[in-house]
């Protein structure tokens, strides 16, 4: 096994880019990536793409088509909201496994306003089982997640509401986020409730967006690093759901989180209290509290006190091991298949004192965790050590 | 603002792009429709698990290891991986309520605020429904009131299918004394 290291990153802004193609968004981000670790498209020797919407339609090599097609091998990825991570994960693996030296990984996505239940019709809907036995829609599912909480442990809904403050506050920091507006605990608890406990600024938007990062061996970064220090992978991780009881009804969101951060920990050698960051799964205000437990910041039922007690929270702003400085999902965005990859990008960037971390730089940061969570189910973490 | 397309957008994301844990694919419903083919006139259950006669009732298949699975077209058992051992059990039609959600916006057509509960049957399997005769501002208000408390099947008539039959699905509601 070749240790793995992460040359360069890019990200466009995610928002919405209804005037452009997918292949486009990914295009930029990959050149971004190329560019930052000083390469073209020639050196990239193997390059793995996530993209959920669009993941029959090879856009890995639609994406060659715009920035060079030298017949490399490509792999197009498609697992859920795990699917950029999954992309730099297949990156991580073709050089650690010694056949590369270069990879390229991207995650893109172009969600726009599509959707709703569109095309699915066929079926007659008169056999709908949506809101007619109960619902099996994200809204639902984190919010009974975020319900299950409160019955174990007395989990509050300002617990959860102070989660979508702190990452609005972070976001006014990022100039990659979607939304940069910061927020009340009033604004939060008074906005229109979607679906309890989650109210409309507890749950992440959509949007388009795309990141890339590319991969190095250790014989690589020695040639071209140039004496910049950058981050290696220490540990990359991916787990599926396992059999639990209620998982059928219920998806279980926490279980394959907590196998994959004990491989991780244990793979990277580190600790939870070693984090300088951690980019997690915020799809729901819900899931981030829950994570908190799930990736061990703290103990099983305390994530209600570590919250009360600034857990979470950049130490700029006077709090603790800090999560989601990015903005994360809730105000960053969440463009499925770029979630993955940006999240690796944001903690590249503290790591490196990269001037697009700037405003919201981690003082003199270390180690840094990426988490994504595909419901179905999928988990990755990445652990990153400089 | 603009972040007012969150939930319903969250909506799409579930019915494009997640494994379907219940019966909201096209795929699945048009399956079903061809399972519950018959003769009769009569109403059909909205999912192959529901049984009409001679009461309405729920089965699961049940595995030689003890897990049962509602809803499930398994081939071999998820947990411990035997295959071909599936036999059907009928499931109570009392159980507790283990945890909820109410959800507040949906697709066009489904009346909102409900309840969406998740219900512990005593035989150790758990199935998702509806939670009706609990209005869902206490539920909000006193969650603790929901968790565990003891409910009872009821069917409903939710509509007709393009064949004309009614469909008929289950809920749960709190258990008489
Ligand atoms: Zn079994």
């Amino acid at each position: 096994m070749s240790n793995v290291y992460v040359l360069g990153t890019g990200m466009i802004k995610f928002g919405r880019y209804p005037e452009k193609t997918v292949p486009e968004l990914g295009g930029e981000a990959a050149v971004l990536a190329m560019k930052d670790a000083g390469l073209n498209i020639k050196d990239i020797e193997f390059f793995a793409c996530g993209n959920l919407f669009q993941a029959s339609m090879m856009v890995g090599q639609r994406i060659m088509q715009q920035i060079g097609q030298t017949g490399i091998p490509v792999v197009n990825v498609s697992n859920a909201c795990a699917t950029g991570s999954t992309a730099f994960r297949e990156a991580y693996m073709a050089i650690a496994s010694g056949l590369y030296d270069i990879a390229l990984a991207v995650g893109v996505e172009q969600m726009g306003k599509q959707g709703l239940l569109g095309g699915t019709g066929g079926g007659d809907p008169a056999y709908s089982t949506e809101g007619k036995l109960g619902s099996g829609l994200m809204p639902a599912v984190f919010g009974q997640a975020g319900v299950e909480h409160m019955r174990k442990y007395g989990t509050k809904l300002e617990h959860f509401a102070k989660i979508s403050v702190k990452s609005h506050q972070h976001a006014t920091k990022n100039p990659f986020s979607q939304y940069r507006n910061a927020l009340t605990l009033e604004d939060v608890l008074n906005a229109r409730m979607i679906c309890y406990p989650n109210t409309l600024y507890m749950c992440c938007p959509t949007g388009d967006g795309a990141a890339a990062a590319v991969l190095v061996s250790e014989r690589k970064l020695k040639e071209l690093a140039g004496g910049r220090k950058r981050p290696r992978v220490a540990a990359s991780v991916l787990t599926s759901d396992p059999w639990t009881e209620r998982d059928l009804a219920m998806p279980d969101v926490s279980t394959l989180t907590r196998s994959a951060a004990k491989k991780a920990y244990e793979q990277a050698g580190v600790e939870p209290k070693d984090l300088s960051l951690t980019e997690l799964h915020d799809c729901f205000a819900t899931a981030e509290l829950i994570h908190y437990e799930n990736l061990f910041l703290c103990g099983e039922g305390e994530a209600g006190k570590f919250i009360e007690e600034g857990g979470g929270v950049h130490p700029d702003l006077g709090g603790k091991a800090p999560v989601n400085v990015s903005g994360g999902l809730l105000s960053k965005g969440h463009p499925l298949g770029a979630t993955g990859v940006a999240n690796i990008c944001e903690v590249v960037w503290h790591l490196t004192e990269d001037p697009r971390a700037k405003e919201r730089q981690i003082p003199n940061a270390k180690v840094g965790l990426a988490h994504v969570i595909g419901l179905g189910s999928a988990c990755t973490i990445h652990i990153l050590t400089i | 603002m603009g972040n007012n397309s969150a939930a319903t957008a969250h909506a799409c994301v579930r019915a494009t792009s997640i494994a379907p844990r219940y019966t909201d694919t096209e795929e699945t419903f048009v399956d079903m429709a061809q399972e519950t083919q018959t003769t009769d006139q009569g109403p059909r259950p909205i999912v192959p698990f529901l049984r009409l006669h001679p009461k309405p009732h729920l089965v699961g298949k049940k595995c030689r290891c003890g897990a049962i699975f509602v809803d499930s077209r398994a081939v071999a058992c998820a947990k411990c991986g035997a295959d071909g051992q599936f036999t059907e059990t009928r499931l109570s039609n009392h159980g507790k309520v283990y945890v909820f959600s109410v959800v507040h916006q949906s697709f066009p057509g489904i009346k909102t605020p409900y309840i969406s509960a998740i219900v512990d049957l005593p035989e150790g399997a758990t199935v998702r429904a509806n939670l009706v005769d609990v209005s869902p501002e206490e539920a909000e208000k006193d969650p603790n009131k929901v968790f565990g408390m003891p409910v009872e099947f009821t069917t409903s008539v939710a509509g007709k299918d393009r064949e004309g039959h009614d469909v008929i699905v289950f809920s749960y509601r709190p258990a008489k004394a």
